[in-house]
């Protein structure tokens, strides 16, 4: 919004409360005000409530199949590779998300920079490309891909879904560095150009380390897509098995604890890395905070 | 910088600093992106167009088609599935309308509640992605249990006469929207929140000092500012939510709460009806570019795109 000046100070910097209104007026209001954090309260409960089931049934012991609750063990987590096929299934989601994230990650940060520092002809029909897989729901991406690869009698495998997950990583990647490099004032690289840093330079040594936190969180964002991608994996794999469509075909004939195992330790690993995240960045804006 | 604010951070013009300047020197970083996406994107939905209008190989075998110009395939898809297509945009709707009920107290809970707790606002934001990182069809299968018949949540309204007796939970419409729901509320949230945490709380203050009443502030003041948020949510929830199979086939039956989705994957993988998969995908990403497009533009945000 164009009313707000450096949105990206004004957020770090904490912000004076607004007054707290006085009794005269709307009453109704503040009932709803009062709701606001009940509200909110249950919302985060159904959010969570899933994904506490998924942690605690991963210390079930579970026989063949992971319905009920039949006692504590920790077998599984001793053991997490001990069903057939779950370790080889989410090796499989960690290759494919760390190849689609490292080249999605590298297209798209180019096509964010030349979107928002060039003016060119054609622009707006980029934008256009950019926003098109975004819009377009992922049956249609995953058939419109899988149609081409039996046209052109492509063998299904590792690389059609990585092909399939970079082609949909590009347009979040794009978008979230593009507000980044928004945010960066170009004074900066023309300075380093006035010093004669030739092109290659002012990228490397101004540019990319100001718009790494912009990279890395789409760096996240396009593993976090691509390795809980089901329904384009789905279409463009064939016999080649990630994780979660391991779950989804085992779901009809029992989920093994294992699975659960799997996706807790990942839970557990990505909330220690956006804390990790998080305090790092306050402590950086506190330290900019006092100069 | 979270996941969270990176992710809602696509809407809004570029501060004015950094209107784009340079006119040269673009085509290397454009080209390697827009190649990839005119091979794997462009292409694919042109190979898509064609297959909808192949027409199967005389005398061949199930699965085998040549290149034709059949539009009845179109007609035919559908004449036999137009429910299925109805429902999806339904169900769509409706989930997308309750996760902007539940998201946007959330959102404001968070920008405008928690403001200044930078503490309290990070682990909240950490708390809305959370679900992110377990497996989604992880979660939609815990829903599964949680509301299945033998479950205590059934019994709980059973015993409380919420649920007539014999009524169930799973496999229902309602259970697919509430999947539905849930699978794409973190993507209602973020934007709303990332809009609303921008919003000036001096212009809140102007309202007051103005004599409007809370609830006027927020009409004229907040909610308006913070739509490019909620257009932003909505699309993010509503496009995922009518294309989606899993919520449907995992929390539904097959009788009344399929989606098209689900008919698309049956067509090419159970019948290799590649045409009428084709025909309704197209159907499908005509739909809804039509029905973003009218709504982007009549909610004036264009400049989000």
């Amino acid at each position: 919004m164009s009313t707000v000046v450096e949105p990206v100070r004004a957020a770090a910097a904490p912000r004076p409360r607004p007054a707290r209104q006085g009794p005269r007026r709307g009453q109704r209001w503040r009932l709803g005000e009062a709701l606001v954090p009940v509200i909110a309260g249950l919302a985060f409960l159904y959010l969570l409530v899933p994904v506490a089931y998924t942690v605690a049934f991963s210390f079930n012991d579970a026989g063949k199949s992971n319905l009920v609750w039949r006692g504590f063990t920790l077998d599984a987590w001793r053991n997490p590779c001990g069903a057939p096929q779950v370790c080889e299934a989410f090796a499989h989601s960690l290759q494919v998300g760390v190849a689609s994230t490292v080249i999605a990650t590298a297209l798209g940060t180019l096509l964010a920079i030349a979107l928002v520092r060039f003016r060119f002809r054609g622009r707006p029909l980029v934008n256009l490309l950019v926003f098109l897989p975004m819009s377009t729901p992922e049956v249609v991406l995953g058939a419109a891909l899988l149609a081409q690869f039996l046209s052109l009698r492509v063998q299904l495998g590792f690389t059609t879904v990585v092909i399939a997950h970079v082609m949909f990583c590009i347009s979040f990647v794009v978008v979230t560095v593009k507000a980044r490099v928004a945010s960066l004032d170009p004074a900066l690289e023309e300075a380093a150009a006035d010093l004669y840093a030739t092109p290659w330079h002012a990228f490397w040594r101004v540019t990319f380390p100001l718009l790494l936190p912009g990279i890395a969180a789409a760096a996240l964002l396009a593993f976090s897509l691509s390795f809980d991608d089901f329904i384009i994996t789905n279409f463009n794999s064939g016999a080649f098995t990630t994780f979660p469509k391991f779950v989804y075909v085992s779901a009809a004939r029992g989920i093994p604890p294992q699975a659960n195992v799997i996706s807790s330790f990942m839970f557990v690993l990505a909330l220690l890395l956006v804390v990790a995240f998080q305090v790092v960045s306050s402590v950086r804006a506190g330290r900019r905070q006092r100069g | 910088m979270s996941l969270a604010v990176a992710l809602g951070e696509g809407g809004g013009p570029p501060p004015a600093a950094s209107r784009p300047t340079r006119t040269r020197g673009h085509r290397p970083l454009l080209l390697p992106g827009l190649a990839y996406l005119a091979l794997f994107f462009v292409a694919p939905v042109a190979v898509l167009l064609a297959t909808s209008l192949y027409v199967p190989v005389p005398g061949g075998d199930v699965g085998q088609y040549q290149p034709a110009l059949h539009g009845q395939n179109y007609v035919d898809a559908l004449a036999k599935f137009w429910p299925q297509l109805v429902r999806s945009f339904g169900f769509a709707l409706m989930a997308t309308l309750a996760a902007l009920a539940i998201g946007y107290p959330m959102a404001y809970a968070i920008a405008v509640r928690a403001r200044g707790r930078r503490l309290l606002q990070g682990l909240l934001l950490v708390l809305v992605v959370a679900p992110f990182f377990t497996s989604f069809i992880l979660r939609t299968i815990a829903w599964k249990q949680i509301l299945a018949d033998d479950s205590f949540v059934v019994a709980a309204l059973h015993w409380l006469h919420l649920l007539p007796p014999g009524g169930r939970l799973t496999a229902t419409p309602f259970a697919v929207v509430c999947g539905l729901t849930y699978n794409f509320l973190p993507f209602m949230v973020l934007p709303i929140y990332a809009s609303l945490e921008r919003l000036d709380p001096r212009m809140l203050e102007a309202g007051a000092d103005l004599y409007a009443s809370p609830f006027t502030t927020f009409r004229t003041v907040t909610l308006p500012l913070s739509m490019p948020g909620v257009v932003g949510g909505t699309l993010l929830t509503f496009i995922p939510a009518s294309g989606d199979y899993v919520n449907s086939s995992l929390l539904g039956n097959n009788t009344n709460t399929s989606m098209i989705g689900q008919v698309i994957d049956a067509r090419f993988f159970k019948v290799l009806d590649y045409p009428t998969a084709a025909a309704l995908s197209v159907v499908l990403m005509v739909a809804i570019l039509v029905l973003v497009g009218s709504y982007v533009r009549r909610s004036g945000t264009e400049e989000l795109l």
